[in-house]
């Protein structure tokens, strides 16, 4: 993708008005309600460190923390498959699945499962599948994608969430929140009675015991792991945390993070399939450890942004992302995380994502993980600046050789002078060549006709 | 105490009078200011965007310009963070250059941490505001270099008055606000909104950057806000500015 494109597609974000005022709408009131919760909790701040150092600690011993979790979890009657990428995932999930000639599969909002394009794959091979997180139903109905790892359709407002349900399931037009979840409800429940086969994400993997965490709000996440015969989780290979113990530091923190809560709803253990005398639960449980370019990261210098727990805190607080939503991003994460996260995963195609960061540190602020995601952009456009265009390559050096010269510095000062010319209100409605970039949105100060070095010279050495 | 003003090539190109501010207000707390003219720009620009070879480079002559000196202090607390967070660790190839880049890391200041730390002075207590004012923190700097505390200052001046959102960016960024216009100037307009709804008519920064954006922001919109640096403000309290001299003074 070229530079021209991330630009074109950022600034069709900003003039999207309705997107825009639903993510402004939406983003602040999380930013709001994450502050009140973590104002509210008791030791916050040491809660953070203690949670960044484990996740820390995890991606210093991985291999360990994975092997002890895969004998746990096969021991407790998990089956445990590795996939090395997307492909592979796939593969295996949609393998077990026709052989056990599963028909209709639900699943919980999982992003690693966008990630790997679980579903397309699923419905190639006759599987249904059907999204049973509220906001991934919509998307699903819609055909669109989600634009916010947690909240998927941050980008809609009420009247199209509204629209979507009329016209897909038939139901009256109502646009009462609690009477659209009613309609879905009753529409999934009849999934959740027919289905086969749960598919999951995974929040956290206890290594001590092969326990799989999840974290959800609707209570759909319990019911694809209780009803349906097979449950397949697909845990991304840096989601472990070491202990039992370790897992109150991250839930204290994770739905704050979030949403504000001080839990989510819904915080379901799982440790192994149904055992005899289990009143619900799957026949098998299987656990797809999914690297897909994990390991390549954990390996390199922008280790620390696998400690990330998907929480969406970033997104929330980022200024950019608010401007463009998530869908401008044109990555399955948007936002700060996405634009580490997506040129690491999918390497060139997103290299450009780096940029669109103005590195305010909002990121780092809202981070529960404390990921120093501005440092991580700035590394990542080092990596990737010789795929910036000719122009700001070239026009970077020449600045900096201007100013390696005190004496070209100052010629440079007198024709900025010259070029910005004001309309005696000493600011530039219309800068020529590269100055129209700032001026397309704000006038420019003409600098005065003496520099601070002017001044200092004639006056201000000598006064007093 | 000598001091060497690093005035940053912002701050020279488009805002003279806060070198001005900066100077007269060093004096009158003592101080004796050097200008090294050979100084241009730390590089930040070119290391943000990626261009680390270039920032080194300028960083590199940073150190020989400013070497020396007992006290570097500047009136941009980005380029204050550039030179003391970022600047060791981009010239740490080369054992020489990295020990210049941390002793020049250790005696840079912003301007207003340089009163507090350095100087001992009680900022609040020589402020004399005549308009209801309102703040705005460089992000840059809050992230990665506590750099002031304007909110208390002013608080202690007067009745605060409190943007919507304080630690929202301004949306300039470097070459960002270039790079991306359009998102440049869409922050833009939620930071303007956020200042309007303080309700004052003063905007009190200490970085030029920002303020470049702010106020070019502002007058596109046709908005009644004067934007000064801290340095300003305080220049004018003590009398050694007039009030609001304009760009020229």
């Amino acid at each position: 993708m070229t530079a021209s494109d991330l630009r074109a597609r950022l600034a069709a974000g900003t003039r999207a008005a309705r997107v825009v005022a639903a993510v402004h709408q939406a983003t602040w009131r999380k930013v709001a309600q994450r502050d009140a919760a973590l104002a509210a909790l008791p030791h916050a701040a040491a809660l953070r460190d203690r949670a960044a150092e484990i996740r820390a600690h995890v991606l210093a011993r991985l291999p360990d923390y994975l092997e002890q979790f895969v004998a746990q979890a096969t021991a407790r009657g998990a089956q445990v498959h590795c996939a090395p990428d997307a492909e592979a995932a796939v593969r295996i999930i949609t393998e077990l699945a026709v052989r056990r000639g599963l028909r209709l599969a639900v699943k919980a909002k999982s992003m690693t499962s966008e990630e790997i394009g679980l579903n397309a794959a699923l419905e190639r091979a006759g599987l249904r599948v059907v999204e049973t997180d509220l906001g991934e139903f919509i998307v699903q109905l819609d055909r669109d994608r989600p634009s916010h790892i947690i909240a998927p359709i941050i980008h809609k407002d009420r009247r199209q969430v509204a629209e979507t349900l009329v016209r897909a399931l038939g139901c009256r037009y109502t646009e009462d929140p609690t009477e659209l979840t009613q309609i879905a409800r009753r529409h999934l429940r009849d999934i959740f009675r027919r289905c086969d086969l749960g598919i999951t994400g995974v929040n956290f993997a206890v290594a001590e015991t092969g326990t799989l965490v999840l974290c959800t709000n609707e209570g759909n996440g319990r019911m694809c792991v209780s009803r349906p015969r097979v449950h397949v989780a697909l845990l991304g290979i840096e989601k472990l945390i070491p202990r039992l113990a370790d897992l109150p530091v991250l839930l204290k923190l994770i739905a704050r993070a979030s949403t504000g809560q001080p839990l989510g709803a819904y915080t379901t253990l799982i440790t192994g399939p149904r055992r005899p005398g289990d009143p619900d639960g799957p026949e098998e449980l299987h656990v797809v450890l999914l690297d897909h370019g994990r390991s390549r990261i954990l390996a390199g210098p922008h280790r620390d942004i696998l400690r990330c727990i998907r929480c969406g805190a970033c997104l929330n607080a980022c200024p950019v992302y608010r401007n463009v939503g998530g869908h401008a991003y044109a990555s399955v994460y948007p936002g700060p995380i996405g634009s580490v996260l997506a040129p690491l995963l999918d390497g060139p195609s997103h290299a450009d994502l780096p940029r669109a960061s103005s590195l305010c540190g909002a990121c780092l602020d809202a981070c529960p993980v404390k990921i120093d995601i501005p440092q991580r952009l700035v590394a990542l456009r080092a990596e990737h600046r010789a795929r910036r265009p000719r122009a700001p390559r070239v026009g970077v050096r020449l600045w900096a050789w201007v100013m390696r010269r005190p004496w070209l510095y100052r010629l440079g000062q007198r024709v900025l002078r010259q070029m910005v010319r004001d309309d005696g209100d000493g600011f530039a409605r219309r800068g020529p060549g590269w100055l129209a970039l700032w001026t397309a949105g704000r006038d420019l100060r003409r600098p005065p006709a003496r520099s601070f070095r002017a001044l200092w010279n004639e006056e201000l050495r000598d006064e007093r | 105490m000598d001091v060497a003003l690093f005035v940053t090539c912002l701050t020279d190109t488009f805002y003279p009078r806060v070198g001005t501010a900066v100077v007269r207000v060093l004096r009158h707390f003592g101080c004796r200011v050097h200008f090294p003219t050979g100084q241009t720009c730390c590089g930040q620009p070119a290391y943000n965007s990626g261009f680390h070879a270039e920032a080194a480079a300028l960083l590199r002559r940073m150190t020989a310009v400013f070497a020396g000196y007992e006290h570097v202090v500047t009136p941009s607390a980005s380029c204050a963070t550039m030179v003391k967070r970022h600047g060791p660790a981009l010239l740490a190839d080369d054992p020489a250059a990295h020990a210049a880049a941390l002793d020049l890391a250790a005696r840079t200041q912003e301007f207003t941490r340089f009163l507090r730390d350095v100087l001992h002075v009680n900022i609040a207590a020589h402020l004399r505001l005549r308009e209801p004012a309102t703040y705005h923190y460089p992000c840059h700097a809050r992230a990665e270099y506590e750099a002031a505390d304007l909110r208390g200052w002013l608080a202690a001046a007067g009745p605060p008055a409190e943007p919507a959102h304080p630690d929202l960016c301004c949306g300039f960024g470097g070459l960002f606000a270039v790079d991306l216009p359009e998102v440049s100037t869409a922050m833009l307009g939620d930071k303007l909104d956020s200042l309007r709804a303080a309700g004052a008519s003063l905007i009190i920064s200490n970085e030029a950057a920002c303020t470049l954006q702010l106020e070019g922001g502002a007058h596109r919109r046709g908005l009644p806000l004067r934007f000064q640096h801290i340095a300003e403000v305080l220049a004018e309290s003590l009398g050694l500015l007039p009030p609001d001299g304009g760009a020229d003074a």
